[in-house]
């Protein structure tokens, strides 16, 4: 019997033959955590009272979250982080290296055929370049911080075939959307989802992590995807490490085949507050916004902040909206720079902070007021997710939360043609 | 002890975020801290209601979201004997077994907040003593079970110097 990319990748790390349903012990290649998992990472791990950690090299604390610090307790917590860090000899990214998702592929810790732990849910993102790489509980992540290694049951798989060219204005981030208004918010639990199809080799390795990024929201363990020669050429440029490709047998066995022809998708929106309560922005314009957010590690990178330049250049933010944009890492920032797209974000009226998470979390960098309605792109809309319960939460495209920005209602980017 | 059913409004794909706000994980590290502020964002006055020995009751995939696991520390502070579902989110699962929190899977359609409960793991029932139902619950996968035996992953991970799980 043939096998799946999950079903390969956790063999090749348990040292047996295993099939889904099965439980093993594997060997973890990198684990992290970030400053809003850490703390309690570092609790767990001295009470395990081991005196080392497993591999200084494989494990790295990512400030991010709440970063800069905007207040006391943060302080405390990102003080803690640094002085453990010290004590084991091991990495931190601090305050200004940007958002973990970004930093962890960008850096280099990881490579095709991996398998990843990371004390954060959307550690999915990087089944965009081939690797296993799953959310777990920071409890989780101490047991793998002093053994190198964690128990895995075998996920089931479903397979995802997404074809057709893409129309203009409709981005990686509008699949993802459509897929997961089918799939449903608890539809991929427990399981891992292989994703194939023209459509997604067609995309920049950049908008094939905003995909990966978001499997979780469908409850999936894993997002994953073959590397092609687009991906092998992105981790050459950032990995001393050696690729080990895995692709899934043809005689593989998945639970569920999906088929999505994205060729008359248009730009989709997750209105609030779940993520799988997804609408056309078509359908949704009129809608009054007060604040955009350009960002996260679902789309924060490089290719988005050109689309929204692209959409912003010349142009004002709508009076009395707040546009916060937060590049996803320090290097996406001064790229940014060069490329003259923050110049243009900030002549338009945009609040650019600093590398980060922003303010996806609620922490800070731009919390909502009551009543208040934000068009972002991250990956959440949940009630209270970005500081408020009483605020109201949209997601979209860089794209379309660019052209929202502009006209202070959502807004379909196809509107702004001449600038996609 | 006795234990009592508390339930929310909302069922279905109770997030983590709604267990226990980012407002407040990301500055209080004291669970007995944030335990007061549990499900805030959809019940403000729910973390009162909580007594030692009770048990949530929710529907589909609860614990969704995001990995932190000051939402099962939270709920295990406010005194949760148990959280039964109809099911639960993968990362959330594993982190409250790690803390030697029990988490049961079964039809929770006939059970109201503040219905009295008894709770048979060994058999595998859920008496709904107010309504005078009996209800199967899904058996405990045996690693769930012997984690919660030796109370959590770390006391599991100190006893055996690593994982001892017979199945594998």
């Amino acid at each position: 019997m043939g096998k799946t990319i999950a079903e390969k990748i956790l063999s090749n790390h348990a040292g047996r033959d295993l099939k889904a349903g099965d439980i093993a012990i594997c060997d973890v290649d990198f684990c992290f955590g970030q400053d809003g998992t850490s703390s309690i990472i570092i609790d767990s791990f001295k009470k395990l009272g081991v005196d080392k950690v497993f591999d200084k090299s494989k494990f790295y604390m990512i400030l991010d979250h709440s970063a800069p610090s905007p207040n006391l307790g943060v302080s405390e917590i990102h003080k803690k982080i640094r002085q453990f860090a010290k004590t084991f000899d091991v990495g931190v990214y601090d305050i200004g290296c940007g958002v973990c998702h970004q930093l962890v592929p960008q850096k280099g810790h990881v490579t095709c055929g991996d398998l990843v732990l990371g004390a954060d849910s959307h550690t999915c993102t990087y089944g965009a370049i081939n690797v296993f790489s799953t959310g777990v509980g920071s409890t989780d992540l101490a047991i793998t911080l002093a053994s190198g290694k964690n128990w895995f049951r075998v996920p089931d798989t479903i397979k995802v075939n997404v074809s057709g060219k893409m129309p203009k204005g409709v981005y990686s981030k509008d699949i993802i959307l459509h897929i997961i208004k089918d799939i449903g918010a608890n539809g991929a639990t427990y399981k891992a989802v292989e994703f194939y199809g023209n459509a997604i080799a067609a995309l920049s390795v950049d908008a094939r992590f905003t995909i990966s990024n978001m499997a979780v929201e469908m409850g999936a363990k894993i997002g994953i995807m073959e590397a092609d020669a687009k991906v092998l050429k992105w981790i050459a440029g950032r990995s001393r490490k050696d690729p080990k490709p895995v692709k899934a047998d043809a005689d593989a066995k998945y639970i569920t085949v999906k088929n999505y022809d994205i060729s008359k998708l248009t730009p989709q929106v997750a209105k609030p507050h779940a993520v799988d309560n997804v609408e056309s922005a078509e359908k949704l314009s009129g809608v009054k916004i007060d604040q955009a957010y350009l960002g996260t590690c679902t789309n924060g990178r490089l290719e988005d902040l050109e689309i929204a330049a692209g959409i912003m250049k010349g142009r004002s933010v709508n009076p009395g909206l707040k546009f916060v944009i937060a590049p996803a890492s320090r290097e996406i920032y001064l790229e940014a720079v060069r490329k003259g797209f923050v110049e243009a974000f900030v002549k338009s009226g945009c609040i650019v902070v600093g590398p980060g998470c922003g303010p996806c979390v609620g922490t800070h960098n731009g919390v909502l007021a009551d009543g208040e309605a934000a068009i972002s792109t991250a990956n959440r809309n949940f009630k209270g997710r970005m500081g408020n319960p009483n605020s109201f939460i949209y997601l979209a495209s860089p794209a379309t939360v660019a052209a929202s920005a502009i006209t202070g209602r959502i807004t379909d980017p196809r509107e702004f043609k001449k600038r996609l | 002890m006795k234990h009592f059913a508390r339930r929310l409004k909302t069922q279905d794909n109770i997030n983590t975020d709604y267990v226990i706000s980012g407002r407040y994980k990301f500055r209080i590290q004291d669970p007995k801290e944030l335990a007061k502020h549990i499900f805030e964002d959809l019940d403000p006055s729910f973390a009162s209601r909580v007594k030692k020995g009770d048990v949530l009751v929710a529907g589909e995939n609860f614990g969704c979201g995001s990995s932190r696991e000051q939402a099962p520390q939270s709920l295990k502070q406010a005194g949760f004997y148990a959280i039964v579902a109809k099911s639960f989110a993968r990362i959330f699962y594993r982190n409250a077994f790690n803390l030697g929190l029990m988490l049961l899977e079964c039809n929770t359609d006939f059970i109201d907040d503040g219905d009295e409960l008894e709770l048979d793991i060994e058999k595998g029932k859920l008496k709904n003593k107010a309504k005078g139902l009996i209800l199967d619950i899904k058996p405990l996968p045996p690693v769930m079970k012997k984690l919660l035996e030796d109370g959590g992953v770390i006391e599991h991970f100190k006893k055996y110097g690593g994982f001892k799980f017979e199945q594998i």
